[in-house]
């Protein structure tokens, strides 16, 4: 059964990136460095265009005889994954420019990603999904040593490449023991298998092959080295779209090859251990942190956690809640690493925090704008990210799980000190020296991304009800 | 649909801090080489804020005093069947108004006095403004709990920026512990959402939430206006935060954010959880006699002139707390008036410290003494302000003290017996306050050339005063108002 009109309802995105990736690697073998400066522009344009046909495609499909099943639910993940994605690919431009680096593979590798998060979010077997989460992987390790002259960069391109070859081996380690329990690696029929320990065992290695695609506790060492290891525009990056993808479809794998309806339901436990192992260490962990991105790192993980409550609470309950958040997140995430890709002094980016002493009295803009967003991503009210939270603490309460929104409560609140000591550092110290200008791109993610946080604060009602509806969806 | 007259009282300072931005970064005004400002920007925020206290004075003049229940009510859906929900009734009108009135004041006692910065604090100001009026007009929960919580971003770049020399640790400790606070009433409201199926507040009142549940949500709430009345044992951020705070943001932080506390006992507490309440009320007594006791004494033995007043004020919160929870009418409407009256006095007694801060650059105590041979009109305004928060007849500090403890007096005798110590240590500490400061001889030689209170002091202090004496002698002018919403908040404990 090969029908062409199925198939691209299910997945046209999936394909318009592998033909566009193929495509790029060819002309950038024919036109060699004349295609650095263009392939950003194509990259981001064919990425905007796969969230376009996501959007088309809203309802998806089934194709593959079930190989791959696209859910609405899963097409508003590809939106957000592939937007932010293109918006990371464009802020990269400048920062790679100055750095010497601008290479056309950059912009491919991250077709590749975007493939990668595609392919997962339209699998319904465990083939599907580890070709995906493999394909996003790949790329990401090799992005991460992008630098590959800079120690540091090669030292987290290493240390991701090798945690992520354990995660991914307990993956599929995971994928094999319920295949051998289930007979089968189609979600649907896991989800009808009778429960056994052996089962079990494979669900939980899954689960901690996932936990570490999205970095969460206690599989989340990598993110902080990784995070500052790595060029700054591969971590704006890692920290949007791959984790929208990835949190997305831990949920949609939990939900639908684990659904609750079985005996599997002993799946939100272990959630929610992690949830809040992830919270607590991020919340801690991001103390005592001076560099930006080490400290977005644990606030990462943090978030993840928070997130993980809103997959813990269940379909019913937590699906709509998790896209909120989430889209919360990355919409703040884009705007603050734009703001990291912003600290740029004669002789090259600066990092710790320090750096943004009294940037107030330079550049009140920059600086109101970050306060926003660090404001969004904190949970507090008078940004999108309140109602971010909001939603993840109905979750949680409508599941009943009120030591996790204890939990919740209280690492907000030690999240908030380190947040406020940032926006403390930005409003109230002698200043330091002025930042030299970035390029367009950059200012203006930060400024749109403040902005947005702010609109969908008021505005919130027809994407929040998009979100229920598509979550409601996944019920069915 | 009417002109929506509480959204824009509540949103005209938020416009104005967005017009002073945009005026600024257009022009592109200049900070000059000394590090001060074009201080025209003060007055624009001064314009801004008096404007929309004219505006509140329409909405007084709209308000039907002889209405019931909510008034001017303003309605548009948000999302999820939350709406953002406007609404006011007599104990919220009167708190606008204090706010309305308190900003601007606070704006003119800051001329002269701060000179760094001005844009940023015009604008912090004005926010601020915004969020305090939208917590008294809130009729959603949600609603209300984005106004409440968003007010502390302005307050914590007010004392951060502007404050004394350990303002980063205050401004920290007094953001933290009211998030703690708040975060915990947030997850109570998500449950009410939940079970009752709205976060309108109206209909909330009306929804019996049962026994076991209220004693959760309570607390829940009572964490939140807890701190941030505060209440012993949970007050300890309010003396840092006023003592590093300059004078302008400690007049709005004693004069309006505390009574966010009593006013959501009110609103909230009593009429959504009233079985809880009922309950909680020896509890809330016992603390309260315990805050206005201990906290008069700890007033007592201050070196530190602000601190002194912050104390006393969490001694004050404890009346307003102890009419509330005495559940009679006469005990709730003294305690609306304590909030209005404290909000006056205390008000006053800042900005009077500040005068003096501002010639001396000292809050020591001993730095002081005879005031009163070079700043006579000085020391007639500051015996005023110390009789009024002492109690004295004839001034509103007695009319919301004696209220609140026959309130008390109905429902426990013994509270009222510790909480009438309370009045005894107050005019220990005041009048001790007074005598330091402004009797006896001039010691420090510095202050052989003070100047006396000038016209601008004047133009801050002389409002208060009116108000604080007019308040004292006909209390019947705020009864009037407030009687509907005292029997209101009441209704549901007195019914069962």
């Amino acid at each position: 059964m090969f029908d062409l009109e199925t198939i691209l309802t299910a997945i046209a995105p999936e394909v318009l990136l592998a033909a566009a990736g193929l495509l790029g690697v060819t002309i950038g073998a024919f036109l060699g460095d004349r295609f650095n400066g263009l392939s950003f522009k194509f990259g981001a344009l064919v990425l905007f265009a796969a969230a376009a046909l996501a959007g088309y495609h809203w309802e998806g499909g089934r194709a593959f005889d079930g190989l791959v099943e696209t859910s609405s639910y899963a097409n508003f993940a590809k939106v957000v994954s592939f937007v932010s994605g293109g918006i990371a690919l464009l802020m990269a431009e400048g920062f790679l420019r100055r750095h010497e680096t601008l290479r056309y593979e950059y912009s491919l590798l991250i077709i590749f990603a975007a493939l990668g998060m595609g392919m997962i979010l339209s699998s319904a077997n465990f083939m599907t999904l580890y070709l995906g989460v493999e394909t996003l992987s790949l790329s990401s390790y090799v992005l991460a040593s992008f630098h590959r002259d800079s120690p540091r960069s090669s030292e987290a391109g290493l240390k991701y490449f090798v945690l992520g070859a354990l995660a991914s081996g307990l993956l599929l380690y995971g994928m094999s023991l319920v295949y051998g329990f289930s007979g089968s690696t189609s979600y649907e029929i896991v989800a009808e298998a009778e429960p056994t320990m052996g089962l079990l065992f494979g669900m939980v290695l899954m689960i901690t092959g996932l936990a570490f695609k999205v970095s969460a506790a206690p599989m989340h060492v990598w993110t902080p080295d990784v995070y500052e290891g790595s060029p700054s525009p591969v971590v704006a990056f890692f920290a949007t779209a791959p984790k929208m993808a990835s949190m997305v479809v831990f949920a949609i794998v939990l939900y639908t090859a684990f659904p609750q309806v079985t005996a599997f339901e002993n799946w939100q436990v272990i959630v929610g251990i992690i949830a809040a192992a992830s919270m607590i260490v991020g919340a801690f962990g991001a103390l005592p942190q001076t560099n930006l991105k080490r400290l977005l790192g644990y606030s990462s993980i943090a978030n993840m956690g928070y997130a993980l409550v809103a997959v813990a609470a269940g379909v019913q309950y937590g699906a709509g809640s998790l896209l909120i958040f989430m889209t919360a997140y990355v919409i703040a995430s884009l705007g603050l690493f734009g703001g990291v890709l912003s600290m740029r002094r004669e002789g090259g980016m600066v990092e710790d925090i320090n750096e943004l002493a009294g940037l107030v009295r330079r550049q009140p803009g920059l600086a109101s704008a970050l306060t926003l967003l660090l404001v969004s991503v904190s949970g507090f009210p008078l940004a999108f990210g309140f109602l971010g939270k909001l939603a993840v603490i109905q979750a949680g309460v409508s599941s009943g799980m009120w030591p996790l929104v204890i939990i919740l409560v209280l690492s907000s609140v030690i999240a908030m000190y380190y947040y406020l000591r940032i926006v403390k550092i930005m409003w109230f110290d002698e200043q330091a020296e002025d930042f030299e200008p970035v390029d367009g791109w950059v200012t203006t993610t930060v400024y749109i991304s403040a902005l947005v946080s702010v609109a969908l604060l008021i505005f919130v009602a027809p994407f929040s009800e998009l979100a229920e509806t598509v979550a409601a969806g996944l019920i069915s | 649909m009417d002109f929506p007259i509480l959204s824009a009282v509540t949103f005209l300072p938020l416009a104005g801090a967005i017009l002073i931005l945009l005026i600024k970064a257009l022009t592109g005004a200049q900070i000059r080489a000394d590090g001060t400002e074009d201080d025209r920007v003060m007055y624009a925020g001064l314009l801004f804020s008096v404007a929309t206290f004219i505006v509140s004075i329409v909405m007084f003049l709209s308000f039907d005093l002889n209405g019931t229940g909510y008034q001017l009510v303003e309605e548009v859906d948000w999302f999820s069947g939350i709406k953002y929900k406007m609404g006011i009734d007599g104990m919220s009108l009167l708190l606008i108004l204090l706010t309305t009135l308190l900003t601007p004041i606070a704006l003119i006692a800051s001329i002269g006095s701060i000179n760094k910065r001005l844009t940023e604090y015009v604008v912090s100001f004005l926010v601020l403004e915004t969020f305090m009026i939208g917590v008294f007009c809130a009729l959603d929960l949600v609603v209300f709990y984005v106004f409440f919580e968003a007010g502390l971003i302005p307050m914590f770049i007010i004392i951060g920026v502007w404050g004394g020399i350990d303002r980063i640790y205050a401004s920290f400790k007094f953001f933290l512990y009211t998030l703690l606070g708040s975060l915990f009433m947030l997850a109570a409201v998500v449950y009410m959402y939940l079970t009752a199926g709205t976060s309108d507040v109206v209909q909330l009142e009306q929804y019996a939430f049962d026994p076991g549940a209220q004693t959760w949500l309570w607390l829940a709430f009572f964490a939140s206006f807890a701190v941030k009345l505060p209440m012993w044992p949970v007050h300890t951020w309010l003396p840092d935060a006023h003592v590093q705070a300059p004078t302008a943001g400690s007049v709005i932080l004693a004069g309006i954010l505390l009574k966010m506390g009593g006013y959501g006992f009110l609103r909230f507490s009593l009429p959504m959880f009233p079985d809880a309440s009922v309950m909680f009320q020896p509890f809330v007594f016992t603390i309260s006699v315990i805050a206005i006791v201990y906290a008069s004494l700890v007033a007592w033995r201050q070196t530190d002139m602000k601190k002194l007043i912050a104390y006393s004020s969490v001694a004050h919160m404890g009346f307003v707390t102890l009419g509330i929870f005495s559940f009679t009418e006469i005990g709730v409407q003294g305690a609306v008036f304590q909030m209005l009256s404290h909000g006056l006095i205390s008000g006053a007694l800042f900005l009077i410290v500040g005068v003096v801060y501002d010639r001396m650059h000292t809050r020591d105590i001993s730095a002081y003494g005879g005031l009163v041979h070079r700043m006579p009109v000085y020391a007639t305004l500051f015996m005023l302000f110390t009789m009024a928060n002492v109690g004295l007849p004839g001034t509103s500090g007695f009319v919301g003290e004696i209220l609140t403890m026959v309130g008390a007096f109905q429902a426990n005798t013994w509270a009222a017996a510790g909480a009438a110590l309370g009045v005894i240590f107050s005019a220990v500490y005041m009048l001790t306050l007074y005598r330091r400061t402004v009797f006896g001889e001039i010691t420090n030689p510095e202050l052989e050339n003070i100047q006396d209170v000038n016209t601008k002091e004047l133009i801050c202090l002389i409002p208060l005063a009116i108000g604080t004496i007019l308040l004292g002698i006909l209390p019947n002018l705020i009864f009037d108002i407030t009687r509907e919403s005292s029997l209101h908040a009441l209704a549901q404990v007195a019914g069962g």
